[in-house]
């Protein structure tokens, strides 16, 4: 059955691009700003779940919700220093400045620990079992309940706290929910670190499914993420899920097909489809619920 | 802006400088090839040049390659020379630096006098010299420069004075192609190449061409790019196409995912790799369970039981006190190539010793059988290596 191998190929693919993808959303949704630093949190994330396994001798879920807590607390950091003090003013600076730290992030990782790669050490068995003559790995299962976990989180948080509530509040309109007595700076950091700590779960996440990580392993994951935000309708939580998802199963089927070489562009191409045909994105029009 | 004024300034002169010196250098050597090259060097030395990377980016390259030289000349000399002339060594250090080398070239060709050239370990800096060797008709070996370029110009013409000790990317496809054949004795193969690397690629066709050439059939061929890290769409793709070995040239970022990958879709078949896996990172990435079954190709084994290599080895490890490399090795048997074409040439003339090298036939050497094809290419022994546990293991050499 290579047809169910290689879906959960996608799967697995499309459950990393969504986690990101969630960050990017939800930033965009908040302050309409594109977070191009945001793969670069990702990239944090993973490094830091590596030295938390290697250099502690943590497990795989320790490591995670410490490269979490640290991605949360980074997020924070990056919006406060960088992002606040231009929250009035165009948003080309703010996107400029964004692409700025994300450059910042990259090569300030690589002046801190070189640029060479590390291999991910194996956090779990690496067994695989046959499900109808597809060989699924212990792995991809952990990976992709951990992710389906963190989104019905994420849903949870949104849709059931006051943060979350305040969250939709700031997204809907910031000026009415400060006169309501929002405090939106809070909440717009609270944004980030939730943004940011999905990130660093993916960023451990792919560390353990690729093992490989290097300082700019997170420019192509963050714009494929980009895209599947795009896809999915940008601002909408749902839309960056099913984005995500849809994206990695479009690459492995690019792939499947015997079009290797075509898998990055076909990213690009769902892009500039997307723009043209439906800007909004899948989830764009009839859903008006935005973070 | 001064600075930069300042510096271009220098630049400027320092070519005219440079070019002033080619012009110097070519008409004096072309003086002197005539008869008094053999005058100069009739006393009871040869002079040899080394022009080696001792210091910059590469090197761990040219000391590895010094130190063998070294080695070599040393026996050779202790063993009376050749045909009772010792030889001297003349070591220049190009410092990793193209225009360096050409300095390198023209200091020991047109100062020093040297018979002939080892050198440089990269491409990039042997050709830097290709034109001082050509034009001053000393003729120059690269010991582990495996471009193509090296030996062969833009034109496609062969540069008469230029030889090379390792064998060039292409011919490590047909290395694995012979391999599958004869010791695995496989029908099918994949081929799964990295598409952004001229190396990768050469080495998939002469792979497809040789293994067709010896009636086995290509099932699969498929292509990545260097940076990706999801390989299992494709591999997948390829495990459908059920083949008994599956040929991978690229770089080991790349192939210890595809391993590892590869191992967890169930595909069990022997992989094969060349030089570009030999690194100990793929150990990390892929895991030394999944490298299991898994075939490199190199120049050159420390494990090498043959008598000659297990000679090289005991005494580089009893000087160095550490094991030989293929760098070592390579430049070990520069020297001796170049020995044995001086003692057929019979003269220290460059033209004859070039010929005498083209003529170079089965020439037993560390890294194996050596002869020259017309193109100055090797076509000579190669080491496969396994990898058993996450060790290197000396598997077979295969001889042309």
């Amino acid at each position: 059955m290579e047809w169910l191998q290689q879906l959960i190929n996608g799967i697995s693919l499309g459950s990393i691009y969504a986690l990101i993808a969630l960050g990017y959303t939800m930033v965009y949704g908040i302050i309409k700003l594109i977070n191009f630093a945001h793969g670069d949190v990702f990239m944090v994330g993973s490094f830091i779940g590596f030295y938390s396994i290697t250099v502690f001798g943590l497990g795989f879920f320790p490591a995670l919700i410490i490269s979490m807590a640290a991605c949360a607390l980074f997020g924070v950091i990056i919006e406060r220093i960088a992002y606040k003090r231009l929250r009035n003013a165009t948003r080309i600076a703010a996107l400029i400045t964004a692409i700025g730290v994300s450059l910042l992030i990259e090569y300030g990782v690589i002046y801190i620990r070189g640029a060479q790669p590390e291999a991910y050490p194996d956090v779990f068995s690496n067994r695989s079992f046959e499900l109808f003559g597809a060989q699924i790995s212990v792995q991809s299962i952990l990976i992709l309940s951990v992710s389906v976990v963190l989104m019905i989180l994420l849903q949870f948080i949104v849709h059931k706290t006051k943060t979350g509530k305040a969250m939709r509040a700031v997204s809907h309109d910031t000026e009415a929910a400060k006169l309501m007595g929002i405090n939106v700076d809070n909440t717009i950091s609270a944004t980030f670190a939730i943004g940011s700590a999905l990130a660093g779960a993916a960023g451990v996440i792919f560390g353990v499914y690729y093992t490989k990580i290097d300082p700019l392993m997170g420019v192509i994951p963050g714009v494929k993420a980009f895209v599947a935000a795009v896809l999915g309708g940008i601002g909408i939580i749902p839309g960056a899920m099913v984005g995500g998802l849809v994206l990695g199963v479009v690459e492995t089927i690019v792939s499947a097909l015997g079009f290797s070489l075509w898998r990055d562009a076909a990213a690009f191409v769902i892009l500039i489809l997307i723009l043209i045909f439906r800007p909004s994105g899948i989830f764009g029009k009839n859903t008006r619920e935005k973070v | 802006m001064k600075k930069s004024k300042f510096a271009s300034l220098f630049l400027a002169s320092s070519l005219l400088v440079g070019v002033l010196a080619g012009c110097g250098s070519g008409e004096k050597s072309s003086s002197t090839n005539g008869g008094e090259v053999s005058s100069t060097n009739g006393g009871d030395t040869i002079k040899i040049g080394a022009n080696l990377e001792l210091s910059g980016a590469v090197a761990s390259y040219g000391s590895s390659e010094a130190d063998a030289i070294d080695l070599a000349i040393e026996e050779i000399n202790a063993a009376g020379g050749i045909d009772g002339k010792q030889i001297e060594l003349i070591k220049v250090d190009n410092k990793s630096d193209a225009a360096e080398a050409t300095n390198a070239a023209i200091k020991l060709t047109s100062q020093d006098k040297v018979t002939a050239i080892i050198g440089a370990a990269t491409s990039g800096n042997s050709v830097a010299q290709v034109q001082i060797a050509t034009d001053t008709k000393t003729p120059m070996i690269s010991p582990s420069g495996t471009s193509t370029t090296v030996t062969v110009g833009d034109n496609g013409k062969v540069n008469p004075f230029t030889f090379r000790t390792a064998f060039i990317d292409p011919f490590q496809g047909t290395v694995a192609a012979n391999f599958a054949v004869n010791e695995l004795k496989v029908k099918t193969a994949a081929v799964y190449a990295d598409n952004a690397s001229d190396y990768a690629k050469g080495l998939a066709a002469s792979f497809i061409k040789d293994f067709e050439a010896a009636g086995g059939t290509i099932v699969a061929e498929e292509s990545y790019v260097a940076k990706d890290t999801d390989f299992r769409s494709t591999l997948t793709r390829i495990k459908g196409s059920n083949p008994e070995f599956v040929f991978i040239p690229g770089y080991y970022e790349e192939v210890g995912l595809i391993v590892k990958q590869a191992r967890e879709l169930g595909i069990e078949v022997p992989l094969m790799g060349a030089d570009g896996w030999d690194s100990p990172t793929i150990v990390d990435l892929a895991g030394a369970a999944a490298l299991n079954n898994t075939f490199i190709i190199t120049a050159y084994s420390a494990e090498d039981p043959d008598g000659k290599a297990k000679e090289f080895a005991d005494k580089f490890t009893e000087k160095y006190g550490k094991a030989p490399n293929s760098f070592h090795a390579l430049g070990y048997d520069s020297v001796y190539l170049l020995k044995d074409a001086i003692e057929r040439a019979k003269s220290l003339d460059g033209t004859k010793i070039k010929e005498a090298i083209e003529a170079t036939d089965n020439l037993e050497l560390v890294t194996g059988l050596y002869s020259v094809d017309e193109f100055h290419h090797p076509i000579k022994s190669a080491t496969i290596i396994e990898f058993v546990n996450g060790e290197q293991v000396f598997k077979t050499k295969v001889n042309p």
